[in-house]
């Protein structure tokens, strides 16, 4: 056991300063170098009549509507996304690119919302709630897999690695839903998990907030409906907090709940990261 | 090396059999040294339901498969081969054919207490109708005795994990019997393949169990492209079985972290988790996804990928320090103390229940499917099998350590000596056409049967992943023991609930 503390003393420091950035704002702290985001669009670039993204897509992320002068509009939902890049390989004219977008936490649906014309896209009436002053600082977590691919849970384990090592902000996983301020939710809601997530956040005292994380909490993502899948949290739960993805990266994750603290600020609005 | 896939010998020999006949002709080949794989049933072009059971032989030998129309109700093979006594009570769950002798006639998939109109494969099945569904206590073994304790955990368990209910029966410290209560999970992942195009197929697959994406992705790509009678470039099957052994080498990483911290090893527990941490951060520089996902397609992958460049010093630096955390943490005492005669899965029952993998490897059963049916780039490359007769957490361990490294050296080869050349080969199965694929993935042996329909898209896809077999033979090694043992017991086996439950 010795060896192990000394072993463990001479490996130094591992952890992040994640979210922390230097001076030229390099994301390379969050460790995501490389990995592909959610795709963007320039629709004004797209042809006419062309569907060919949206054709492309396994869960009806993208879609095209006529706005209110009859003139088609792309619209991407990136609640529904799950970054698999295929509208990327389908578009013909590079209107879809690749991107490193992937810190798409939001307080409101529709800020995952790219180009919603003037019709409205349904979801995301809720007005966002904000945390009270006394959860700035420390966070209690617990969670819940109501249907997962066990993606979303491999990166929130991977949260206390000392990599990330989320315990530094004070944010903590509970094991009991009485002493958790927020219920973390991974998963599609799948019919045999639907009522044991619902106790779970029954055993909760209030005030209680609730986080979608990961395409299938969001919207129940690829596998989406059927006869036992369901849809996510949509009309199970109020959420107050989406983190789309699949999965969602743990730096992702750590901005998300610090966002959600008001410790960081929300960076997407309208489908769009804004710095 | 040869460039185009052997396609010569069928990878799976085709018998019409009566059901009658099934006991026995299950029992013959048990008999022979032959072992079933899994059961499923379909529904023919002309909407007449089938069932099918697949069998291996002897390495490199051709799959065995039986096909027979279900004569109401069908005998149950469970009482010579008691791992497909599970295949047989899904297929009663989702197509609702019954068996005769069925050991356990209860639901399995489903929970007790749902109630579709008509099973949920079935063709008549409303689309996306959720099934009705009370909550109702699934089936446990009688007690009457005061002394015994019911012990009830989950589905939502402590910390980050998945979800599902272990129901334990104990005396004191003394564990009589524990029944896993799964498929809290079941999402019907099966039939969401139906219909839907190919490229769909792989993003689903990659997400039936997201820590084994690339083995199932895998494992569906090659049932297609045994359904469309296409070759894939080597280069593409090199760099298929580099991103499934990247697949491995981070998922054994994380069982050794976790079986640290069961031990209480906190330091040994952080050092594994963070070389997982790096290896995921190496594949996301190589594939742009930490789970090396979005990569494979039928015919081969959707782009090139650069390995030498993108991976090739850092993963020289992350050999030595894997190599010295597996060597301390094998030569820690306290942790020896723990594994070593804990939860012992016997050759007998391992090769029973259908266990798989290392867990199978551990009890003496010298199989692998990267060696014994050669896939992807495997053929060209020497798969060294460890294997260990204990049946112990040690020995699942051990077995899992000299993967790790068969992992890096399979790894360095291809980095090593990948040729140049396409891709990517056209793939069109025709209508009306199957396949079966098959991949050793991190935590065993796992097939996939694709059934191509008239309109050139699934038709059924049958999924038997490994950890379904392991969940299978788990309580084996935890009746009779105790409490104290039980987390690290299940640590050992490094299952996964999401490809299990489907
Ligand atoms: S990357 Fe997102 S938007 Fe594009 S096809 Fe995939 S799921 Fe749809
Ligand atoms: S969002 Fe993606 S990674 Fe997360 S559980 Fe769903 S399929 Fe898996």
């Amino acid at each position: 056991m010795p060896a192990w503390t000394l072993f463990g003393l001479l490996k130094g420091k591992a952890t992040t300063a994640w979210p922390g950035r230097d001076a030229a704002g390099s994301e390379e702290y969050s460790g995501q170098d490389g990995l592909l985001g959610m795709p963007r669009f320039a629709p004004q670039h797209c042809g006419d009549g062309c569907r060919m993204c949206a054709d492309a897509c396994p869960t009806d992320a993208i879609s095209v509507k006529n706005d209110s002068k009859g003139a088609e509009r792309l619209s991407v939902d990136y609640g529904r996304c799950v970054v698999c890049q295929l509208c990327i390989e389908a578009c013909p004219k590079g209107v879809a690119r690749a991107s490193s977008d992937w810190a798409f936490g939001a307080r409101n649906r529709n800020d995952l919302q790219f180009l919603v014309g003037p019709g409205g896209v349904a979801g995301g009436e809720k007005k966002p709630t904000e945390p009270r002053d006394g959860f700035r600082r420390s966070l209690h977590i617990r969670h819940v897999d109501a249907g997962s691919c066990n993606g979303c849970e491999s990166e929130l384990q991977a949260l206390n690695n000392p990599f990330y090592n989320l315990h530094r902000f004070g944010v903590f996983f509970t094991p009991s839903p009485r002493f958790a301020d927020l219920l973390l939710v991974t998963g599609s809601v799948t019919y045999a998990m639907r009522e044991p997530l619902l106790r779970t956040y029954e055993a909760m005292a209030e005030p209680r907030w609730v986080m979608a994380c990961g395409a299938c909490a969001v919207c129940g993502g690829i596998a989406e409906g059927g006869y036992a899948c369901g849809h996510g949290l949509e009309g199970v739960l109020p959420v107050d907090l989406y983190l789309p993805g699949c999965p969602p990266n743990p730096a992702a994750i750590i901005e998300a709940v610090l966002m959600f603290l008001d410790r960081t600020r929300q960076r997407v609005k309208g489908g769009r990261l804004v710095e | 090396m040869s460039d185009v896939k052997d396609i010569a010998s069928p990878p799976v020999e085709m018998r019409t059999i009566d059901p009658a006949a099934l006991p026995e002709a299950v029992g013959a080949l048990i008999e022979g040294g032959g072992r079933m794989q899994m059961a499923y049933a379909l529904r023919d072009g002309s909407g007449a339901l089938e069932l099918r059971y697949l069998a291996s032989g002897r390495p490199r030998e051709p799959f065995l498969a039986w096909r027979c129309r279900p004569k109401d109700p069908v005998p149950s093979v469970a009482a010579v081969s008691p791992l497909i006594g599970w295949y047989e009570r899904e297929i009663t769950d989702l197509f609702g054919v019954r068996f005769t002798n069925q050991p356990e006639p209860y639901p399995l998939v489903l929970h007790r207490g749902a109630h579709p109109l008509v099973p949920p494969l079935d063709p008549g099945y409303p689309g996306d109708t959720p099934m009705a569904f009370r909550e109702t206590e699934g089936a446990m073994p009688e007690t009457d005795h005061p002394d015994i304790q019911k012990l009830p955990f989950g589905p939502v368990r402590a910390d980050v994990v998945e979800s599902a209910q272990f129901i334990f029966l104990y005396v004191g410290e003394h564990i009589l019997h524990l029944q896993p209560q799964l498929f809290f999970k079941h999402r019907g992942m099966e039939k969401r393949f139906e219909g839907k195009p190919l490229s769909h197929g792989v993003i689903l697959a990659e997400r039936v169990s997201g820590v084994g994406g690339v083995a199932h992705a895998l494992a569906f790509c090659q049932a297609v492209e045994q359904a469309a009678g296409c070759a894939v470039p080597l280069r593409a099957r090199m760099l298929r079985s580099l991103l499934a052994e990247l697949e491995r080498l981070y998922n054994h990483l994380h069982y050794f972290g976790h079986l640290a911290d069961t031990t209480t090893l906190k330091v040994g527990q952080a050092e594994g988790k963070l070389l997982e941490e790096r290896v995921k951060q190496i594949g996301a520089r190589l594939t742009g996804s930490r789970f090396l996902r979005g990569l494979l397609t039928p015919g081969g992958l959707r782009r090139d990928l650069d390995p030498g460049a993108k991976m090739g010093a850092e993963l020289d630096a992350l050999r030595p320090a894997i190599a010295d955390y597996l060597r301390r943490l094998d030569g820690t005492n306290s942790y020896l103390d723990r594994l070593i005669s804990t939860g012992i899965l016997s050759h007998k029952v391992a090769l029973d229940q259908g266990a798989t993998g290392p867990i199978e490897r551990a009890s003496g059963i010298d199989r692998d499917l990267r060696r014994d049916h050669p896939y992807g780039g495997y053929a060209e490359l020497c798969v060294t099998v460890p294997v260990r007769a204990e049946g112990d957490a040690h020995a699942r361990a051990r077995v899992r350590m000299a993967e790790i490294d068969a992992s890096l050296a399979l790894i360095e080869r291809v980095v090593r000596s990948l040729p140049d050349g396409p891709v990517r080969e056209a793939c069109v199965p025709r209508p009306n056409t199957e396949g079966l694929g098959w991949a050793e993935s991190p935590r065993g042996s796992l097939y996939y049967a694709v059934h191509i329909g008239a309109d050139g898209r699934p038709s059924r896809v049958k999924i038997k992943s490994p950890s379904y077999s392991n969940w299978r033979t788990f309580p084996f090694t935890v009746h009779d023991s105790n409490l104290m043992d039980y987390a690290i017991n299940e640590a050992s086996f490094g299952l996964t609930v999401a490809g299990c439950d489907r």
